[in-house]
């Protein structure tokens, strides 16, 4: 996994609640292989393309200066609904590195961090400021920073960020989640047998 | 009893807050291809394949018929391919046993009291149901389970939704979770498990209480649970995977402990009445936007200006909807009745009771929840008051609730759906999803618009 410590970038605003993950990857794009080349093409395809496959202009990542953008800044409960990773994949096929937003669905926020892509929770009305400032200046950058836990807004304004200290570590080392936990061999271990001996009935698949 | 459940099934303590937890079951559907990709090139097996089981639900097509398409046929056959090489119990293709993930984990027993599951898949909220930490993880954390039967978790918050009194004639469990969706707001939920209570819940049969619990995601909460009660026990008892004999005893003794002390504390209270909740039917692209059917399509002008206006403009266009419509004016194209939300036999006989004796004027699938559930509903005769009427009774699966195998709506095609999602492009891209009852999506199907089941009784 990519490490993640700082990003300065182009940010996108994305100023609509709720938008879920069937939005961000339709289930038709589900079966596709991540390695695949137009992976990014997927990313909101039925908001971005028309039925033709032509870019609708309305439509914020088409329009010229958020092209290069890095971070989104979106409204409350972005990434709701299905569990789907397709839908990190392909803002990470895209480019998107982080997700700034007054709260995230708690399945996308989690497949995030398992991504490299940092979900950075913010007070509404900061996020609010940080979408009307990308929306009076397009193209305007946002610096992220997660070892000072700070966001820093087109106009230099600084907001700090929680973050626990567990996910932290992990992105700005980039550690692989798998390879942390088989280091806590011996506690699984123990685990099982004691619920082996307390709930044997637990254990039921015989295939 | 989110707490008993959560400390019970730590193995480790982890920095800020985060613990390593142990996980009872993993339940595998076609979407875990990826994880198992992952796994087989990291040269690992999975490391409990006693306490995790497969099925194919979200890809297989509900006509009996295998996939023309090689990526949607791939899913499938990858799965099986993978779970015999693991030594995993796999209901497949061919096993009367397969279906939807959320309603086979509870009929065979797999889903128990106190336990932890997860699955691929955000409505593992199910199996909350019995009492259960159940919910819904992504590719790469199935992945860490297959390898660790554990994952990494920071305690959510927890949430008491105290539904009190009897439930109306014609409101049923759908109506109950709309209701409480409506309340909280998609978002409401987000950091939270849900713990539902009240009179209303520990009246509700063990389908019904899973139909609440199912779409617990839908109000941002990753999980959901009822307390385990006499109700759940009388269900549990006898199925295949669960508990027998001496064992049967044991575990009866450890469920009982399981519901939260008289006095418990919660992040958050929130009651309804049931006096209070009606058929309810949803007219947006969130589930938080239902109403009663005997509303009115809402006015975006009547709603204070900013984001929330915003999105009822935008989901009303996507919609086809003018405002201030009755809803029961509206005119439906195609009704889908299943899903892990309302494809049990409780829903299919419910559907059954409101199609006996009328016929369909639009297209109309059941796909039940099963093989076993619509082995069950062929016994009591369900499917011949169902193709006598004109609807389609199918094989189970996920179907046209999330269109991966291809079985979707057409573009603007106007849906009443018994499943969970009233999503832009959910069913189909273009395509306008209501979300009701079974009982109200039968009513739809056989008047050809959305109807309020209670003018049709009789």
């Amino acid at each position: 996994m990519e490490p993640f410590t700082r990003v300065h970038a182009v940010a996108a605003p994305v100023d609509l609640p709720n938008v879920d993950t069937d939005r961000i990857i339709p289930a038709r794009f589900l079966r596709k292989p991540r390695n695949a080349p137009d992976y990014a093409r997927f990313l909101f395809h039925d908001v971005r393309f028309d039925a033709d496959g032509a870019e609708k202009p309305e439509f914020v990542l088409n329009q010229a200066p958020y092209r290069g953008a890095k971070i989104l800044v979106t409204a409350e409960n972005f990434g709701c609904g299905s569990s789907r990773e397709m839908a990190v994949w392909a803002l990470d096929a895209w480019g998107i590195r982080a997700v700034i937003a007054p709260s995230l669905g708690d399945i996308f926020r989690q497949n995030c961090v398992q991504n490299g892509l940092l979900p950075v929770l913010l007070p509404p009305a900061s996020v609010a400021t940080l979408r009307r400032q990308l929306h009076e200046r397009p193209g305007a950058t946002i610096a992220l920073n997660l070892e000072t836990q700070t966001v820093t807004g087109p106009d230099g304004v600084g907001y700090r960020f929680e973050i626990d200290p567990f996910r932290k570590q992990m992105l700005l080392t980039g550690q692989d989640e798998i390879a942390l936990t088989l280091g806590y061999e011996v506690a699984i271990a123990a685990f099982e047998r004691r619920q082996g001996t307390e709930m044997p009935w637990l254990s039921a698949g015989r295939a | 009893m989110f707490e008993k459940v959560w400390a019970r099934h730590v193995v480790a303590e982890g920095p800020g807050g985060h613990v390593l937890l142990y996980i009872d079951r993993h339940l595998l559907h076609e979407g875990s291809t990826s994880a198992f990709g992952r796994l087989a090139k990291a040269g690992r097996r999975v490391r409990r394949t006693d306490l995790t089981f497969a099925t194919a639900d979200h890809y297989i097509l509900t006509s009996g018929a295998v996939a023309t398409d090689p990526e949607i046929r791939g899913m499938v056959e990858t799965l099986g391919r993978h779970t015999a090489v693991q030594g995993i119990v796999y209901f497949g293709v061919d096993d009367a046993r397969r279906g939807i993930v959320h309603v086979i984990g509870p009929e065979q027993g797999l889903t128990l009291p106190g336990i932890t599951l997860v699955c691929g898949d955000s409505h593992t909220a199910t199996h909350g149901a019995f009492g259960a930490l159940a919910f819904g993880i992504g590719s790469t954390e199935v992945e860490h389970v297959m390898t660790t039967q554990t994952l990494w978790q920071r305690k959510p918050q927890v949430m008491r939704v105290t539904v009190e009194g009897r439930l109306a004639l014609g409101v049923t469990a759908k109506d109950v979770i709309l209701a409480i969706i409506a309340r909280l707001g998609a978002g409401g939920g987000v950091g939270h498990v849900i713990e539902y209570a009240g009179s209303t819940i520990r009246a509700m049969t063990m389908d019904e209480r899973m139909t609440v619990c199912n779409m617990s995601i839908e109000a941002g909460a990753r999980a959901g649970m009822v307390a385990p009660d006499e109700t759940t026990f009388a269900y549990l008892e006898g199925r295949p995977f669960a508990p027998r004999g001496d064992g049967w005893a044991r575990a009866l003794a450890a469920w009982k402990t399981t519901p939260s002390d008289p006095g418990a504390r919660f992040d958050r209270e929130v009651r309804l009445a049931a006096s209070e909740i009606a058929p309810t039917v949803t007219w947006g692209t969130s589930p938080q936007d239902a109403l009663p059917i005997t509303g009115r399509v809402p006015d975006p002008a009547e709603a204070a200006e900013g984001a929330r206006r915003d999105s009822m403009v935008r989901a009303l266009a996507y919609m086809g909807l003018t405002p201030g419509a009755p809803l029961t004016d509206l005119k439906v194209d195609r009704v889908f009745i299943g899903s892990c939300t309302n494809s049990r036999l409780e829903d299919l006989r419910a559907a059954a009771r409101v199609v006996k004796g009328r016929h369909a004027v639009v297209p109309a699938w059941v796909v039940p929840g099963s093989g076993l559930v619509k082995r069950a509903a062929e016994a009591e005769g369900l499917d011949r008051v169902f193709v006598a009427a004109g609807f389609e009774w199918r094989e189970a699966g996920c179907s046209m609730c999330v269109g991966m195998n291809g079985e979707t709506a057409g573009v603007a095609e106007r849906v009443a759906s018994t499943s969970n999602r009233n999503f832009e492009g959910r069913q189909g891209r273009g395509a306008r999803t209501h979300l009701m009852s079974p009982a109200m999506a039968a009513a739809a199907a056989v008047t050809g618009r959305l109807t309020d089941v209670r003018t049709l009784a009789g």
